[in-house]
């Protein structure tokens, strides 16, 4: 049954990338809905049979084949539903679903070919994903991994004919492959080391183990896993892709870069538990990378024009949580945290997709406005996620938040819990930047050009005879898009309450829920399970001073929000050149915000040139023309050299010949008889 | 009688390719052919020394005097030494010939008598009355014999058409007409 | 009484001056004609090998040859006609054609 999980979309791929440029656009978009719709579905069942199961044998094992069986090595292409997966899974086909729902509105204008192109390329995404999430060994994981990067490079580069889409699609591929260069060294050390792929093997192995004080093997192992993760989910160094992946379509941003592809690398670590438990010196690298790219980012979105791109970096900064989570060992919040970010983030891309599509292809903030008014579902929706990724308390995003945070302080970090708590604060000033510039005040004064158009057609758009391209024609979201929307914002303020920590009355749930997948499955021998999550000792004995301090940091969380959303009221509603003085009086740090830090200018110094200089000049001219080429011609010269020397044989003088044929009956007569 | 026709038969030979003129060649050649055909005499074979002088002086040397009328080969074009670029076919040749026909010498007599010349070894008179020649060659040889006139056929048929002049037998006869002495001969301003 | 010996030394000295012949001179005939010294010689040495071995198949053997020889000669001295048609020139070295 869990084989059905990812063979849904996988079927439903094959049906559109074959036939679809000759279905009609309901059907290729309706056979795409609906495999992720039954995908959704089967895993619910399956989520429902693993809940049935007791928490201590919490997994659902079903090998598939045996993939590779070499000597003594065998790989078998296995699935592995555990809580953490169930949670994972649920996440990818639930709002993967609604995504799909919403791009049959969104994607309307294209050709039907084109149409069937992204629904099949979504599909795949969808399937490679839950390959990912599904394996139960590093080789099954890595088929998922290596398969969502390409879908993402496709769907990046979806509009092809678009030259910033092809680079930002290779930019996300090549960046990606930086990372999963690390990835595999670090799967080919753990075989080394442990013997096996396999996770629980593995697993058991390193809780054998005493954590290790020194970098050895295994915070070797577990260094290089994460230098993939940061490929994938857009960390320091290799965060660079994100921003330009925009260039998709939206759909595509809230699936891939927003709620599941982008994740991967937080659910690797939270897979790997136990082996990064034991290797302190990577976690403190994690915590350290995690923060520092939340509070980079943050910063860079603070005034990015682009409606996206703040969101782009917001995603940056909301993963850089989630690693701080994993880096101090709060497995737990960091999932919870992906789980709720899921939710809002996708929200928050497919309001502003409502938005880009209501505004036929305006990005740019600083030409919209006072679309509260004429859009109001996307409005409600989006005010709801925004309030969300802030940290307002009574949403979704505040409870993970504020776990993380929580987390962090209790297990001693103080200087990364400072770092959070202010990135908290610039999350909500950007954020509500955003929500205050496109959709209150007035609004901008003249038609919008598209400057930045997400599509190429030309046609016009919609077929409801809306009139040219340009201009807005302000009607609100479609009802695919809206319901996707509103469930969404549904989920933004509800998902929370699973993990509702218990100084608040709940039970915790999705904590203890996940915290078997966080451990070893025990050998009948062992009586005793050895937890490796710090906080899950510490809370059950702290008692009251726990939850006084955790009271008192929830209130810190949320008076932050509170201070950063009130920021963004003075800057952009009550007088919105505030924000311009401020600019003109610090005009280089605007200037280096803006301009990313100028991270992209530094690798392209760096690195790309080096490397152009070094392919081009030296191995493309010196090896290959000169000494390669130069071999292979050579040798054709020198026999050409040797047969124009060899033909003045041909005299054409028939005594010349004559007279070679008597020197050799001479000399072959004499050899003869002298022998 | 063997020292004479043996003389013969080698001054004949060397006058045949010392000489410019071919007719002389031609001659002399005949001439050898008959020293030879006395040698095989000698060799108490009588049978190949008549079909010597009949065959090879009778016929084959007729047909190389026809030749060399009918072709006009006048001496001065014999020995024109046409500039050639390649050194060895100079007159040094000859030098070179010489020599080479030296060492051949040397090797073949090495080589025929390395096994014994046994003196005498003529002892018993050959069995080589012509009926028994010709009952060999019916019985072991019959099938070169029958294959052999075949080889005759082939060559007739060939030495026709090689030699038919261009556009059928009673086109005008081309390069062969009366020697222009006018004009200079046509060796010098061959092309290279 | 010649010896074999004296045969082979004979016909020996007859076929290196047909090869002298056939490299030195310089008119088509003649070389062909130092082509059927050659022969000739190579005849000699048959019948005295025969006669030595008492065996009349030197004799069968030279027949062979001088039919060929004939056959050869013929086809040969078509072929002198038709260069000769040609280039009007009995110079080998006036056919070089064939040169690269």
């Amino acid at each position: 049954m869990l084989l059905l999980i990812p063979l849904l979309p996988l079927a439903g791929f094959l049906v559109d990338a074959s036939f679809g440029r000759r279905l009609s656009k309901s059907i290729a978009g309706g056979v795409a809905c609906a495999a992720i719709v039954a995908s959704f579905a089967v895993a619910l069942a399956a989520v429902f049979r693993l809940v049935a199961l007791p928490p201590d044998a919490r997994a659902i094992v079903e090998p598939v084949y045996t993939w590779i069986a070499s000597g003594d090595f065998t790989a078998a292409f296995t699935l592995r539903l555990d809580p953490l997966a169930a949670v994972m899974i649920l996440v990818i086909t639930g709002i993967g679903s609604l995504i799909h729902v919403y791009s049959t509105a969104y994607m309307q204008e294209e050709s039907d070919g084109e149409f069937a192109r992204y629904f099949s390329y979504l599909n795949l995404f969808a399937a490679f994903m839950l390959v990912l999430v599904l394996g139960s060994n590093f080789l099954v994981m890595f088929v998922g991994w290596e398969g969502v990067g390409l879908c993402s490079y496709l769907l990046i580069g979806f509009w092809y004919q678009k030259q910033s889409a092809i680079d930002a699609g290779k930019k996300a591929f090549i960046v990606n492959r930086i990372g999963d260069f690390g990835f595999v060294l670090g799967v080919l050390l753990a075989f080394v080391r442990f013997g096996s792929l396999d996770f629980q093997e593995i697993a058991r192995s390193a809780a054998t183990l005493s954590p290790e004080t020194t970098f050895g093997t295994v915070s070797l192992i577990t260094l290089l896993l994460f230098i993939g993760a940061t490929g994938k989910s857009a960390q320091i160094p290799l965060y660079v892709w994100l921003p330009d992946a925009m260039e998709g379509p939206t759909p595509v941003s809230a699936l891939i870069h927003a709620a599941t592809m982008v994740t991967a690398g937080v659910y690797m670590i939270g897979r790997n538990a136990v082996l990064f438990s034991h290797a302190p010196a990577t976690l403190t690298i994690i915590a350290i990378v995690g923060a520092a790219t939340a509070l980079m980012a943050g910063t860079i979105g603070l005034v990015q024009n682009d409606i996206k791109r703040v969101l782009a970096y917001s995603t940056v900064s909301q993963l850089g949580y989630m690693f701080l989570a994993m880096g101090v060992g709060a497995y737990a919040a960091g999932i919870f945290h992906l789980y709720t970010h899921a939710f809002f983030k996708a929200l928050l891309f497919l309001g502003s997709g409502a938005v880009i599509h209501a505004l036929a292809g305006e990005q740019d903030l600083r030409r919209m406005g006072g679309l509260r008014k004429e859009l109001p579902v996307t409005y409600w929706t989006f005010l709801i996620g925004a309030l969300a990724i802030a940290g307002v308390p009574g949403l979704a995003g505040f409870f993970s938040k504020d776990e993380i945070l929580f987390r962090t302080f209790a297990n001693g970090h103080r200087l990364l819990w400072v770092v959070g708590l202010f990135t908290a604060l610039l999350t909500a000033i950007y954020m509500f930047r955003l929500v205050f510039l496109a959709f209150h005040g007035s609004p901008a004064p003249a038609p919008a050009r598209p400057e930045h158009p997400e599509e190429e057609e030309p046609a016009a758009h919609g077929a409801a005879g809306h009139g040219a391209p340009h201009g807005r024609h302000l009607h609100d979201a479609p009802p695919a898009m809206a319901v996707a929307l509103i469930v969404l914002a549904v989920g933004s303020v509800a998902a929370g309450y699973i993990g509702l920590p218990a100084s608040l009355g709940g039970g915790d749930r999705l904590a203890a829920f996940l915290a078997p997948s966080f451990t070893v499955a025990e050998r009948p021998a062992d009586a005793v399970e050895r937890s490796v999550e710090p906080g899950g000792d510490r809370e059950a004995e702290a008692g009251e001073a726990s939850r006084g301090l955790e009271w008192a940091l929830m209130t810190a969380s949320a008076v932050t929000a509170l201070a950063g959303i009130g920021l963004a009221w003075i800057f952009f509603v009550r007088s919105r050149t505030a924000a311009d003085a401020l600019v003109a009086r610090f005009p280089g740090v605007y200037r280096i915000l803006s301009r990313k830090y100028y991270v992209d200018e530094i690798y392209d110094a760096a690195v790309v040139q080096p490397i152009r200089i070094v392919s081009e000049d030296g191995l493309w001219q010196g090896v290959d023309v000169r000494i390669i080429d130069g071999a292979v011609n050579g040798v054709a010269e020198t026999v050409g050299g040797a047969s124009a020397w060899l033909r003045r044989l041909q005299t054409g003088s028939v005594r010349a010949y004559a007279a070679s044929l008597f020197v050799g009956v001479v000399a072959i007569l004499g050899y003869y008889l002298w022998r | 009688m063997f020292d004479l026709f043996a003389g013969v038969a080698v001054i004949a030979s060397l006058l045949v390719i010392a000489q410019r003129n071919p007719i002389y060649s031609v001659l002399l050649l005949i001439a050898s052919f008959g020293a030879l055909s006395g040698l095989y005499v000698l060799l108490d074979a009588p049978f190949v020394a008549v079909i010597q002088i009949i065959v090879y002086a009778g016929a084959i040397m007729v047909l190389f005097l026809f030749v060399v009328m009918l072709l006009n080969a006048p001496h001065e074009m014999t020995e024109e030494d046409i500039e050639h670029p390649l050194a060895i076919v100079r007159s040094g040749a000859t030098r070179l010939g010489g020599l080479l026909a030296l060492a051949l010498v040397v090797e073949l007599v090495w080589a025929l008598t390395r096994h014994g010349g046994e003196s005498g070894v003529f002892g018993n008179a050959a069995v080589s009355s012509v009926a028994a020649i010709g009952r060999l060659l019916f019985t072991e040889y019959a099938f070169p014999f029958e294959v052999t006139s075949l080889l005759i056929l082939v060559a007739m048929v060939s030495a026709v058409i090689l030699a038919r002049r261009e556009g059928g037998p009673d086109a005008a006869p081309a390069g062969l007409a009366e020697p222009d002495l006018s004009r200079a001969p046509a060796g010098t301003e061959g092309d290279r | 009484m010649p010896t074999l010996n004296d045969y082979l030394v004979l016909s020996a000295v007859l076929f290196a001056i047909g090869t002298a012949g056939v490299f030195v001179r310089k008119n088509l005939i003649t070389i062909l004609l130092s082509i059927e010294i050659m022969l000739n010689a190579v005849n000699l040495t048959f019948v005295a090998f025969g006669r030595a071995l008492g065996a009349a198949d030197g004799q069968i053997i030279v027949f062979f040859v001088m039919t060929v020889a004939a056959a050869e000669a013929a086809v040969g001295l078509a072929i002198v006609i038709a260069l000769y048609r040609h280039r009007e020139s009995l110079n080998p070295d006036s056919f070089t054609v064939l040169k690269w």
